[in-house]
């Protein structure tokens, strides 16, 4: 008699989001408990870093892992978790491609320490008391985790089988991937479990997108409004399309909202955000070098839109710390 | 050491890649070396069918990967592409690449796109030299080397 | 023996902390932190963005309340390119607002806070969840949880785009209007939020209010504080999520500041402390004098009670009745006691609840007039709202671009950090004494911090998590005993 498969879900450096939209399985989820055994869940479940650690390896069937991974614990617990799981499953933008905590690498340590607790407008820290790895107070002795320059993706920190993209990852193909590991059905390892096609091809706006599509002036959505029928690209909104794996059903797009590219590339594309300036800066309308200027000047931030949910996975992986001599 | 006019005392010796078309301004390297115009080796040059070929991941991978300078060069616009406008898909990408790169704290210098016929073996020359000797200034790049891609040891104060 | 117990990770709640208490000789509680131990950074790689990307970046700082963040973020928009959304959009904001106050809200008595009281603090920990729940009061009931949550979050999704991380909000307006059929929709789904707003009420009475021995609980001083309190409140001093001016009273119940949004600086400063990412925020004009309550200490608290005690009543009627009797019942104004917060959740989301009808009855909410686009240069901008877990402000300063070169985010559940630590070490002093220790008192610890609804990835706007594990260990650091969680 084959006992349950176990399943653990783990977080790192994470928002709570992807396990939110495990909860939005709703009824489904008492399906996905009848099926499986889960051995680990810290936002629902009490169970411990003992009983995972007395597990023989490869005993837990799958782990789920969503979160970047900027303290040491995670690592830690990464590196624990790929032991003890035949499958581990980047859950999640921040797990598959560093996610929004992946912009903290266009600072450091010192920066966002040094704007926290000493810089915002209300701190109150005159003799610039910065929290500490291990101080004593009282003569009690207290520590906390180092928090790291760079944040990585769970591929950089242990061997990843297959991403679970999206921020979060819609429920359905939470659920498809659920039942796709239970069912023995899995496609080749590394893959990303979605569909392998641009947004584009799936947008619903698709048709107004005309056959060659060139921008004579880039808009913000802060001083203009978005037509809520044609191609944002086309209407000269940065919209990520181009370079996303499709699978989320376009939701921002139908609350007419441009995409920003939270499923990462289609498969064959190591850098998403090189990619996507290279589509979005061929589509410029302009035949001379000044002419082009003055249009992309209408790109406010090209680092923080393209590569909004995927600096760490990048190919520079973040921004120049500078060497002291 | 060669007598190109490099600072025998300065120690650095950039590294550039160069991503040259197949219809000019590879041919105009060769017509450097066929003149014998003496120019420095720090270039590696890479054929491309064409600038427009150019992704600008390629840059961006030669400089992560080592490179302290990159030059992409193109038959002159906005008729002598092969391709009609592949090379004015390159003068497109470039400026975008370069805001973008100085975002990430890479000197607008260390990228050139230059226009370079078949017939320019001085010009090519030129251009190599004076990239050398820009990026001598700016000293070398070392993506991975300044990164601190390791998780730092270092206490928080 | 001095002994050491360290609670790691604590439980039950959005985030990371650990408890670290510290035994005399005697076996009492000589010293006990709560300490936070993530941090992310926002304050710092916000800068450079656009500031209309702030409402869909700020939403990862937390995946349970990311739709506070979305309508604080686009509310400081709306003051930095000083430009006022037509009603339209306002209505659209609050129903996705008060969609989500009432899943929320539901969300925490059901799964986190809740099983406290239902299965009992000192069950055993496999059953402190809401499986247990589930057990004591029935499937149906957890049927009815699953449903009335899913379709408040359907509303969030259909207006909002998605309802994890939501991006309809602009500066001036919403991208998206509302159709009619799907306001005839939505209308039903907020009046079988009311019913069973009042269902959750009810059982709250049956399980908890019944039980004398919970009802001591709460009232324990062990579990009170008397501190300040924070919210926002309309033009009445009632209750408002949305919109309105930030209300301050004292542990008397008086008023001790009342202000907009833009002059939130001029009222809180944040204290630093060397063991824990969190700051602490407390009254710039009472001071900080530690970790302590009182009207001489300008520690203050946010989230439902405080809410409850700020203002001067409910903007809605049946909510005003619970109102009324929660304060009959806990001996008038203010309510200390913070365990009283999970009583003043229920009531809040059937305000929340009757408060979507009204919106969804309002003939304007389905017009197309949803956007008034900013004509004036930015520079300057501040945005507040009522998060589930507290006020939650969002400060931005940009150039004439609209481009980022400041931020300031104090999250709501940074405001009762202080607060936290303080319930935290009251409840150890008052329940560990000789040295005893057991996986169920510890858990009573922790009841003190999960009456907060805590959110840590919000109150350090921090991206890192930490495992619960206790070690008991003699001052020799001999491992006498280890519980663990998580």
């Amino acid at each position: 008699m084959s006992a349950k498969p176990k399943v653990a879900f783990y977080w790192c450096a994470s928002c709570g989001g992807c396990e939110e939209t495990v909860v939005d399985l709703n009824e489904d989820i008492l399906k996905v408990v009848e099926a499986v055994d889960i051995v680990l869940w810290p936002v629902a479940l009490d169970f411990k870093r003992r009983d995972v650690e007395a597990m023989a390896d490869g005993e837990i069937a799958v782990s789920f892992i969503n979160g970047a991974v900027r303290l040491s614990e995670q690592e830690e617990w990464v590196e624990l978790l790929r032991r003890k799981s035949n499958l581990v499953v980047a859950f999640g933008s921040c797990a598959h491609l560093g996610g929004i905590p992946g912009l903290g690498n266009v600072t450091n340590r010192e920066l966002v320490f040094e704007r926290k607790y000493t810089a915002v407008p209300t701190i109150d820290n005159p003799t610039r008391i910065f929290p500490s790895q291990v101080v004593t107070v009282d003569g009690h002795t207290l520590e906390l985790p180092r928090f790291y320059d760079t944040v990585k993706t769970l591929g950089q920190t242990v061997d990843v089988d297959y991403y679970l993209p999206g921020c979060p990852p819609p429920s359905n193909l939470v659920w498809d991937a659920v039942t796709a590991i239970l069912e023995g059905k899995l496609p080749q390892r590394g893959a990303v479990l979605a569909p392998n096609k641009a947004l584009c091809d799936t947008c619903s706006r698709n048709e107004t997108k005309p056959e060659t599509l060139t921008i004579q002036e880039f808009k913000r959505a802060a001083t203009s409004t978005p037509d809520p029928q044609e191609c944002l690209l086309a209407q000269g909104y940065v919209c990520m399309g181009p370079a996303t794996r499709s699978g989320c059903g376009e939701r921002c797009i139908n609350a007419n909202m441009p995409c920003r590219g939270c499923f990462g590339p289609p498969d064959g594309v190591v850098d998403q955000g090189a990619k996507f300036l290279s589509a979005i800066a061929s589509m410029i309308s302009a035949t001379d070098g000044e002419e082009v200027e003055r249009i992309i000047g209408g790109i406010e931030d090209p680092l923080g839109t393209f590569y909004r949910f995927s600096l760490p996975s990048s190919l520079l992986g973040r921004t120049r710390i500078a060497t002291g001599g | 050491m060669s007598d190109n006019g490099a600072d025998t005392l300065c120690p650095f010796e950039p590294k550039i890649i160069g991503f040259l078309c197949r219809w000019c301004s590879y041919p105009g390297a060769d017509l450097a070396g066929t003149n014998r115009i003496q120019y420095p080796p720090n270039m590696i040059p890479i054929r491309v069918m064409c600038s427009g070929r150019v992704d600008p991941t390629f840059v961006i991978k030669a400089l992560a990967d080592g490179a302290d300078g990159v030059l992409i060069a193109g038959c002159h616009p906005p008729a002598d592409c092969h391709y009609q406008s592949g090379n004015i898909k390159a003068m497109r990408r470039y400026p975008l690449l370069l805001k973008m790169l100085e975002q990430f704290g890479i000197e607008k210098e260390r990228v050139r796109l230059e226009w370079i016929s078949a017939s320019e073996g001085t010009r090519f020359a030129q251009v190599v030299a004076g990239m050398r000797e820009t990026l001598q200034r700016l000293g070398p790049l070392n993506w991975r080397v300044g990164q601190a891609f390791q998780p730092a040891e270092r206490e928080v104060q | 023996m001095a002994q050491r117990i360290t609670i790691d990770p604590i439980t039950r709640l959005e985030g990371h902390g650990k408890i670290e208490i510290f035994l005399d000789e005697a076996g009492d509680v000589e010293r006990a932190f709560f300490q936070v131990p993530e941090l992310r950074g926002f304050e710092k790689f916000c800068e450079g963005r656009p500031a209309e990307e702030m409402p869909r970046i700020t939403p990862r700082i937390c995946g349970v309340c990311p739709t506070a963040h979305h309508m604080a973020s686009t509310k400081a928009l709306d003051d930095l390119w000083k430009v006022e959304p037509p009603r339209t959009a306002k209505l659209l904001r609050e129903l996705i607002y008060t969609a989500f106050m009432v899943e929320d809200h539901n969300l925490h008595f059901f799964f986190l806070g809740g099983p406290d009281f239902v299965v009992g603090p000192q069950a055993p920990a496999a059953e402190r969840n809401i499986l247990g729940v589930i057990a004591r009061v029935g499937l149906d009931v957890a049927g009815e949880v699953i449903r009335v949550r899913k379709e408040c979050r359907e509303i969030i999704q259909t207006l909002g785009g998605k309802v994890i991380h939501p991006v309809c909000g602009l500066p001036g307006g919403v991208s998206r209007g509302m159709s009619e059929e799907e306001r005839e929709r939505f209308a039903r789904t907020a009046q079988s939020a009311v019913a069973f707003a009042q269902f959750a009420l009810q059982i709250l009475d049956d399980v908890v209010l019944k039980n004398k021995e919970y009802v001591d609980l709460i009232l324990s001083d062990t579990y009170s504080h008397r501190t300040y309190y924070m919210g926002l409140v309309d033009e009445h001093n009632r209750v408002n999520f949305y919109d309105g001016n930030v209300r301050v009273v004292g542990p008397d119940g008086k008023e001790a500041a009342r202000f907009a949004p833009g002059e939130y600086v001029h009222y809180i400063r944040e204290h630093v402390e060397p063991w824990s990412y969190i700051t602490f925020p407390y009254l710039k004009s009472v001071g900080w004098k530690g970790f302590v309550d009182g009207a001489e200490s300008g520690v203050y608290r946010v989230a439902p009670l405080a809410r409850l005690n700020v203002a001067d009543g409910m903007a809605t009627p049946l909510a005003q009745q619970a109102y009324e009797r929660m304060y009959e019942v806990l001996g008038g104004k203010p309510v200390h006691a913070t365990l009283a917060t999970h009583w003043a959740r229920l009531i809040e989301a059937l305000y929340a609840a009757e408060r979507m009808v009204e919106l969804l009855e309002d003939a304007e909410i389905t017009s197309e007039h949803i956007r008034n686009v900013p004509t004036e240069t930015p520079s300057e901008g501040v945005g507040i709202v009522e998060a589930p877990r507290g006020t939650l402000i969002h400060h931005y300063q940009t150039d004439e671009r609209g481009i980022l070169t400041g931020v300031n985010l104090i999250v709501a559940t940074n405001h009762n950090a202080a607060p936290i630590a303080m319930s935290v070490e009251k409840a150890a002093r008052g329940l560990i004494k000789g040295g005893q220790v057991s996986d169920g008192l510890l858990n009573m610890i922790e009841m003190a911090f999960r009456a907060y609804d805590p959110c840590h990835a919000c109150a350090t706007h921090a991206l890192g998590k930490t495992p619960l594990v206790v070690e008991l260990r003699a001052a020799d650091g001999t491992l006498l005993e280890r519980i663990e969680r998580g």
